[in-house]
């Protein structure tokens, strides 16, 4: 899957999963400060984002997530295998 | 209702009037058991004779990996749990100056591990329906202490804790998490308590008598149902007024 891909279905998630404003969100957007999604809500992203691509995230690896950049560049590490 | 329902430990007792009970109401059942097959495989007959909808699935509750393929195949047979009863639950009882730790363990492993794996592990399908309801089933002895349950009202107890956490973490989610909270019911766990101390229990609650499992599952249906929405984090006691 191509990057641009994956970061087109990512924002799509971000909008239909969590109820973000598509207008807010870019790479560097932090996802508690700037898009005010809470702690559960990043939990749920990554199960949407396991159930989406098909890939498994350890929880040891999602604890740093902060920002979106970050989390695409985990989808992409993850389906590089 | 229609809702797809988890009863841990159903085959039997209090678990088994719940799971009729769910039935009644409308839900699909999937009637836990660790041993007890046949009994647990009955329930799950008499739900569907009267026309619902029921599975009876084996699983050791207090091993994770054992959880994870309940979850499994409940998920491939029915869907995502929608509600839960955590009701699988032993008790090992003895003064505390001769309790072993094998007893306290085995107490602590199925009656409070299994409630934070079977818990966890439906978490995800509730989120992503924003819906759900957890019901534990916790004990007066939790509430009240009892002697000779050190490890049996610890262990009741902390779920109450768990319970409340989880009600603050997932309430703005659609699921709301509860304890019922049994006094002395009619039960194979209650029975060997002895004729004597049961009677001196059901003179003690206020109504005079002991519960019945049913009672106990008309409080887990009402939680259970839609209309107990703004209803979470808190503990109903159903003891005929054993502990006012």
């Amino acid at each position: 899957m191509e990057r641009a891909e994956i970061e087109a279905k990512f924002t799509q998630l971000l909008v239909s999963e969590l109820g973000l404003d598509e207008a807010k969100i870019n790479p560097e957007a932090r996802f508690e400060e700037d898009l005010e999604v809470d702690s559960l809500g990043v939990v749920e992203l990554l199960m949407a984002l396991e159930d989406e691509f098909d890939v498994t995230i350890p929880d040891e690896e999602a604890e740093n997530l902060a920002t979106v950049r970050q989390a695409v560049e985990l989808v992409v590490a993850k389906l590089a295998g | 209702m229609n809702r797809i329902a988890l009863v841990t430990g159903g085959s039997r007792g209090i678990g088994r009037a719940i799971a009729l009970g769910l039935a009644a109401d409308g839900c699909r059942v999937v009637v836990n058991y660790a041993t007890s097959e046949d009994a647990a495989a009955a329930v799950a007959e008499e739900i569907r004779s009267g026309g619902g909808d029921a599975i009876a699935i084996q699983a050791d509750v207090s091993n994770e990996g054992a959880v994870s393929d309940l979850i499994g195949k409940i998920d491939a047979a029915m869907g995502p749990v929608e509600v839960l009863v955590n009701n699988a639950g032993v008790t090992r009882d003895g003064l505390l100056a001769r309790m072993r730790s094998d007893d306290w363990d085995r107490v602590m492993e199925v009656n409070l591990r299994s409630v934070f794996l079977c818990t966890k592990a439906v978490m995800r399908g509730m989120l992503k329906n924003r819906w759900g309801r957890i019901i534990s089933i916790g004990s007066v002895s939790g509430l009240a202490g009892n002697p000779g349950q050190a490890n049996y009202a610890a262990s009741k107890a902390a779920i109450i804790g768990f319970t409340k956490s989880v009600a603050k973490e997932v309430g703005g989610r659609g699921i709301t998490a509860n304890v019922v909270a049994p006094g002395f019911i009619e039960s194979d766990m209650t029975a060997s308590l002895g004729e004597a101390a049961l009677e001196a229990a059901a003179s003690a609650a206020s109504v005079g008598r002991l519960g019945r499992p049913e009672d106990v599952a008309a409080a887990v249906g009402y939680l259970a149902g839609e209309q107990a929405g703004f209803i979470t984090g808190q503990v109903i006691v159903v003891d005929g007024g054993l502990t006012i």
